[in-house]
């Protein structure tokens, strides 16, 4: 049972950090209706911008804080320098244009930063585990994650639903010649979404830095999987976006955990020892193809489209 | 009409004749590195050409093709360590195992249009990567050698260097002509009229999702041709060959030799190969100059080399892009 519950955490902690993920690509993707491959780059970046920062100013917050702030110039760079030029232009050009971003920016990390991976050491105070329940601890940081990420979320609905900002973003999702047309800078409005899109990208990077290995391609799968997420929620929409990460990371985390017990109920036991992990891994994508039997458009349609 | 001589035909005769007579000068020269750069070429090339199937003449832009190239491969290398090394039946499996894929990932993605097609082939194409690297029976991560290539009895020998590079560009050429044929036929119409206006199509009759699943299966299968023989030129298969990098090349192939064009695929892949091969001798770091190379061609040069050799050959046409279908809207 705590075992169960400790699955269960750990489910909610990778569903925050695909939320993270996958809320600013959806935010790009409604707004921009431009399709970013290189959101994965973005991520990596602020990983290996934090393992930096920390490094340089020896403060984890201080160098977290850092790495958010460069991760959303860069983000930003780029929409200047390429994404601007994409806007209207149909979906196969966003891949190819972006798969070369994706290629760019690997390469640049590899000769900036070198082959080798990079580790990010948690300082004292926040490696350090709670306990929860009797016999139940659970990692200080995972939980800093979780409630750092359910912040955001809450930044970003009354970001969108309450400020003039996000009434701009909404609008412009709706009619972009409109509001162009009643004299916002669209162009700016852009610039600054996709900024922001970045900066969600680089703050999911950077916490799970001190969790995994930060490494050259570390974005790539894991944006697959935000994919997986937003196609499930409904392209588009931040609500979708959130249930659908929660729903996907639960799935993955609890299917890898426990999926391998349920198969050796039905299978023998080797059998089930060899097809267990594929079969896990693969778990999230049957639920996808589900879905979209169900609804094609997934869970939360965006209907103003 | 006698075929123009035009920059394109001239450029298409020039490579075909370079690749038909490749082999004599390695044999001559002793020089088989470019034979085997340029088999590996060929491979791809058809699993390019077969992705243009779907992604230029279908408009359906699949992230995922690459999927097919490893379950084409993983058939002969499973097959192989099986003990199955006749490719009388290694093949057969190979094509019938890549078009049932095709069929289930067809009959669900197509349900999805644009975006949501293009990110599902490429979760598709992911979930069968983990597949392959969890046949822990079979290699996993680290994946599977071919002992023996495939055995044809003795009258073909794929073993040699020679032979089985004429089998490639034979395939190669064959798979192109079958393609232009089909695209061509009443049911390339249909194809290319449902990539234009699928609307329209339906509402003439034609049940489009049939014609759009049957094109899908035929590209999954022709590509499942091309990773059998990505197996038997490696001897080797393992989930990289499935990655979803690889699919994004097959689409750079396609689109850099140009969409919707019988030899544009072969162009592509010539292009992009050889592209990587020059630039890696440069530098190490030779994707940071490809990567905004591509960026460029999307800017720059939409229709790709295919597109300049229109260009080139009738220099006065007005810079209007021809009818061009705004893939996956709708």
């Amino acid at each position: 049972m705590i075992y169960f519950i400790e699955q269960c955490l750990n489910g909610l902690q990778l569903g925050m950090m695909l939320f993270l993920l996958a809320a600013g690509l959806t935010l790009i993707f409604g707004i921009m209706d431009l399709v970013n491959l290189a959101h994965g780059s973005l991520y990596m970046v602020g990983a290996y911008f934090a393992a930096t920062f920390v490094a340089w100013t020896d403060n984890f917050l201080f160098g977290a804080a850092l790495a958010l702030a460069a991760t959303l110039l860069v983000g930003m760079a780029v929409e200047v320098v390429a994404m601007r030029r994409l806007y209207g232009r149909d979906h196969l050009d966003h891949v190819l244009g972006t798969f070369g971003l994706i290629l760019f920016f690997n390469e640049l990390v590899r000769l900036l930063w070198g082959p080798a991976g990079m580790t990010l050491s948690l300082p004292a105070w926040l490696n350090v585990a709670v306990p929860l329940l009797p016999d139940l601890y659970y990692p200080l940081y995972r939980i800093v994650i979780i409630a750092a990420t359910v912040m955001v979320a809450l930044f970003l609905y009354g970001l969108v639903m309450r400020t003039r900002l996000g009434m701009l973003i909404r609008a412009g999702a709706s009619n972009r010649e409109m509001v162009g047309a009643l004299g916002i800078n669209i162009t700016l409005l852009y610039t600054l979404v996709f900024g922001l899109g970045a900066a969600l990208a680089g703050l999911a990077g950077l916490m799970q830095a001190p969790i995994l290995t930060v490494q050259i391609g570390m974005g790539e799968n894991i944006l697959i999987v935000a994919f997986v997420v937003i196609v499930i929620g409904g392209i588009g929409s931040i609500r979708g976006a959130f249930v659908a990460s929660l729903f996907v990371g639960m799935v993955d985390t609890i299917g890898r955990a426990f999926f391998p017990d349920l198969l050796r109920l039905v299978l023998a036991r080797d059998a089930a020892a060899t097809a267990a992990p594929a079969m896990s891994s693969m778990l999230i994508y049957v639920l996808m193809a589900a879905v979209l039997v169900l609804r094609p458009e997934g869970l939360f349609p965006v209907s103003n489209r | 009409m006698i075929a123009a001589l035009n920059a394109r035909n001239l450029l298409i005769s020039a490579l075909l004749t370079f690749l038909v007579l490749l082999p004599v000068y390695a044999n001559l020269s002793g020089n088989y590195f470019l034979l085997t750069l340029f088999t590996r070429i060929l491979i791809l090339a058809l699993a390019a050409t077969s992705l243009n199937l779907i992604l230029g003449y279908g408009g359906m832009v699949s992230f995922g093709h690459a999927a097919y190239l490893g379950i084409g491969g993983y058939a002969i290398g499973i097959l192989a360590s099986e003990g199955v090394t006749s490719g009388f039946v290694q093949w057969p499996v190979a094509l019938a195992v890549s078009a049932l894929a095709a069929l289930v990932i067809g009959l669900l993605c197509l349900r999805t249009r644009g975006v949501y097609f293009i990110m599902i082939t490429l979760a598709f194409a992911q979930m069968i990567y983990y597949l392959g690297a969890g046949l822990a029976r079979y290699g996993g991560d680290d994946g599977l050698t071919i002992q023996r290539r495939s055995q044809f009895g003795s009258w073909l020998n794929l073993s040699n260097k020679t032979v089985f590079y004429y089998v490639c560009l034979a395939l190669l050429l064959a798979t192109i002509y079958f393609v232009w044929r089909l695209v061509n036929s009443r049911f390339g119409m249909v194809i290319q009229g449902a990539r234009s206006n699928e609307r329209r199509m339906r509402s003439i009759g034609f049940p489009t999702v049939r014609y759009r699943l049957t094109c899908f299966v035929i590209a999954g299968t022709l590509c499942g041709l091309s990773g059998a023989l990505l197996a038997n030129h490696t001897d080797f298969v393992s989930p990289a060959m499935m990655y979803w990098t690889r699919s994004g090349d097959l689409i750079v192939m396609v689109v850099l030799g140009g969409m919707a064009s019988s030899f544009g695929p072969l162009i592509g892949a010539v292009a992009l190969l050889v592209l990587e091969e020059a630039l890696s001798g440069i530098t190490e770091y030779w994707q940071i100059i490809l990567g905004p190379l591509l960026l460029l061609v999307v800017l720059f040069a939409r229709r790709g080399i295919d597109g300049l050799l229109d260009a080139a050959a009738f220099p006065r046409v007005s810079p209007t892009k021809p009818l061009e279908a705004k893939v996956g809207r709708g």
